[in-house]
């Protein structure tokens, strides 16, 4: 791993190692007492263990000449086993906040097993430490491929993906102890939001670059989505994360909007994470890995066009739709619900444009567990686009807001749409990565495949049940005009619901066990894919060999 | 200088309007432009190529 690097790059590893250690030494030392202290030593540990696997290796040999004529694929290989990691790690969790819901004392009275703590450890593990990595791997990958062109270096690439799961180890660790910004999918504290800022203008810069060195003149559509996601994302990152903290010796911070204005730029952010990070990203993974992987190209290349424009410009204005019947203005309310609306015609497009480059594939979707997942995630895109759309509308949003319907929503695009492109993904990509003839067990995928889906199936429908369930209770009146029923009878109609749930997610979490087993056993056991015949012609090579 | 509320509101129902249509016209232009096809259809099938090394 640090052999691929040429010197001069492992000195500037070093470098930057032990500057990170150092930036750790002084929160700690600036901490004092406070909880950001812990997270000053944990980065100077994390900064001085990348100092010590960089120095093992410092003075090897440079790296061949050679090295140019292939992709530079050894951080995209650490992209895919973090991924898995945190998935394990994070849906792990999920099911326990999920089973705390229906059985409170799994807490063990420990605060930080509590389920305010617990449940941004699932959300920012799933999302940033599952889907952050996966897109920033598969992103390099497909970036290479589609430019017809190596990385510009060997440094960059690591530097994002080693950083970006320090932001991740710092998050996550970070709400267990109680440091927290309450605002959704963005509770990292300042120090942190610091960091991934300049981890993502790294990346940036990375993938402009890659691009600039492109020998295919036109660049292939999956890019862009990933180029909107990276942007978008370093956008939205950015401003809602402009806070002032206590003292720099403090992790507590506060944001510089207020009131109404701070809700207003925190769903502009939550919504546009939903659209950027999870939507664009991932169907930058679909128009690339799902073509291939079916044999087929994709159905229309101008619809991928049109529904790129369509999705960047209309997202960005959907965002206030969380925020219905509050104190921000009805028309900037009835904006977000127009665009949301509109929002359907170019997530169908994607969604339709992706099955109809399965038509004529049918029997492959049938035979190939891979393909199927990729299917199953077209699907669940545009069902689950199709109810945002739905529920975005002012009096839906009356019955549904504040219900578990939403968190039966947010699942089926995260786990039927997100998780699932992301597992076909992988499936594809880990084979031809290692070099491997195929998964390590074909049988497996299928066990996964049809885990994750009856997961997902069991998880949104109890959501849907509970979430309307709820959504009615809350507005039944007496004769009387009172409320008819108490917070506390609603809690108690849900039990059955949240038990529902948690089996749902186990059911996914044993999956992507599963999974994750049988990648780690594709890269250990399977065997190795013969290499490609040379292109010579046969004649020639019989006399070279003639003469040899 | 003072910015009211409505002029803000005026502002974006009728420019924020104009913008969205101009960029509609722009993507529909340079996604049907008959010069385009053959390069769209090119990169459609390139990505099927199995070539897995870097041009040079």
């Amino acid at each position: 791993m640090i052999l691929t690097l040429t010197e001069t790059e492992r000195q500037v590893a070093l470098a930057i190692s032990v500057a990170v250690a150092l930036c750790g030494l002084a929160l700690a030392a600036a901490g004092n007492q406070d909880t950001m202290e812990i997270h000053g030593w944990l980065i100077l540990a994390f900064g001085g263990i990348c100092a010590l696997v960089v120095i093992r290796e410092i003075w090897g040999p440079e790296p061949p000449k050679s090295r140019l004529e292939s992709y530079y694929d050894e951080p995209i290989k650490f992209g895919i086993a973090a991924s898995m990691a945190w998935a394990v790690v994070a849906m792990f969790v999920g099911v326990w906040v999920a089973a705390l819901l229906a059985f409170p004392d799994l807490t063990f009275d420990g605060a930080w097993a509590s389920f305010g703590r617990l449940r941004p450890v699932h959300t920012s593990g799933v999302i940033f430490g599952f889907g952050g990595n996966a897109l920033i791997a598969t992103s390099l990958h497909v970036v290479q491929r589609t430019s017809r062109a190596r990385l510009p270096d060997q440094l960059s690439a690591w530097f994002v993906l080693v950083g970006y799961n320090l932001f991740c180890i710092l998050a996550a660790s970070g709400y267990l102890l109680g440091v927290t910004q309450s605002k959704e999918y963005a509770e990292a504290e300042w120090y942190a939001d610091i960091w991934l800022v300049i981890v993502w203008v790294t990346y940036f810069i990375l993938y402009i670059r890659t691009l600039a060195r492109r020998k295919e003149p036109h660049i292939y559509v999956a890019n862009w989505y990933f180029m909107a996601f990276i942007l978008v994302v370093a956008i939205l990152h950015s401003i809602n994360n402009l806070a002032v903290p206590v003292s720099l010796g403090h992790a507590k911070s506060y944001t510089i909007w207020s009131g109404v204005q701070d809700a207003m730029v925190q769903w502009w952010y939550g919504h546009n994470a939903v659209a950027f990070f999870l939507t664009a990203g991932f169907l930058g993974m679909l128009y690339y890995y799902l073509p291939i992987r079916a044999q087929r190209p994709i159905f229309s290349y101008r619809l991928s066009i049109l529904s790129f424009w369509g999705i960047t410009f209309f997202y960005m204005w959907a965002g206030s739709h969380h925020l219905h019947y509050t104190a921000l203005p009805h028309w900037v309310q009835t904006l977000g619900m127009t665009f949301s609306v509109m929002l359907l015609v170019p997530s169908w497009a994607s969604a339709g444009n992706a099955l109809l480059t399965l038509n004529g594939a049918w029997h492959r979707v049938r035979d190939d567990a891979t393909l199927r997942f990729m299917m199953v995630a077209a699907v669940f895109y545009g069902i689950s686009t199709f109810e945002g759309s739905f529920l975005a509308i002012r009096p839906v949003n009356s019955l549904s807001h504040y219900t578990d319907w939403t968190v039966g929503h947010v699942h089926a695009g995260a786990l039927g749409w997100v998780a699932l492109i992301t597992f076909g993904s992988l499936y594809t990509l880990v084979p031809s990565l290692w070099k491997r003839e195929g998964m390590y067990s074909p049988a497996l995928v299928e066990w996964h495949f049809w885990l994750s889906l009856a997961g997902t199936l069991v998880y949104i429908f109890a959501m849907w049940n509970s979430g309307i369930i709820q959504g009615l209770m809350w507005r039944t009146y007496t004769e009387e005009g009172t409320l008819a029923y108490s917070f506390l009878d609603s809690l108690r109609a849900m039990y059955p619901y949240y038990i529902a749930r948690a089996f749902g997610g186990l059911l996914f979490l044993i999956g992507a066990v599963i999974g994750a087993y049988n990648m780690w056993m594709t890269v250990r056991a399977a065997p190795a894919k013969a290499p490609l015949e040379s292109d010579v012609p046969l004649n020639a090579a019989v006399a070279a060999a003639g003469r040899g | 200088m003072d910015i009211s509320h409505d002029a803000l509101v005026a502002f974006s129902k009728s420019w924020g309007l104009f913008y969205l249509i101009g960029l509609m016209i722009g993507v529909l232009i340079y996604t049907f432009r008959p010069s385009n096809r053959g390069k769209f259809n090119r990169a459609k099938q390139s990505v099927l190529d199995q070539d897995d090394k870097p041009w040079t």
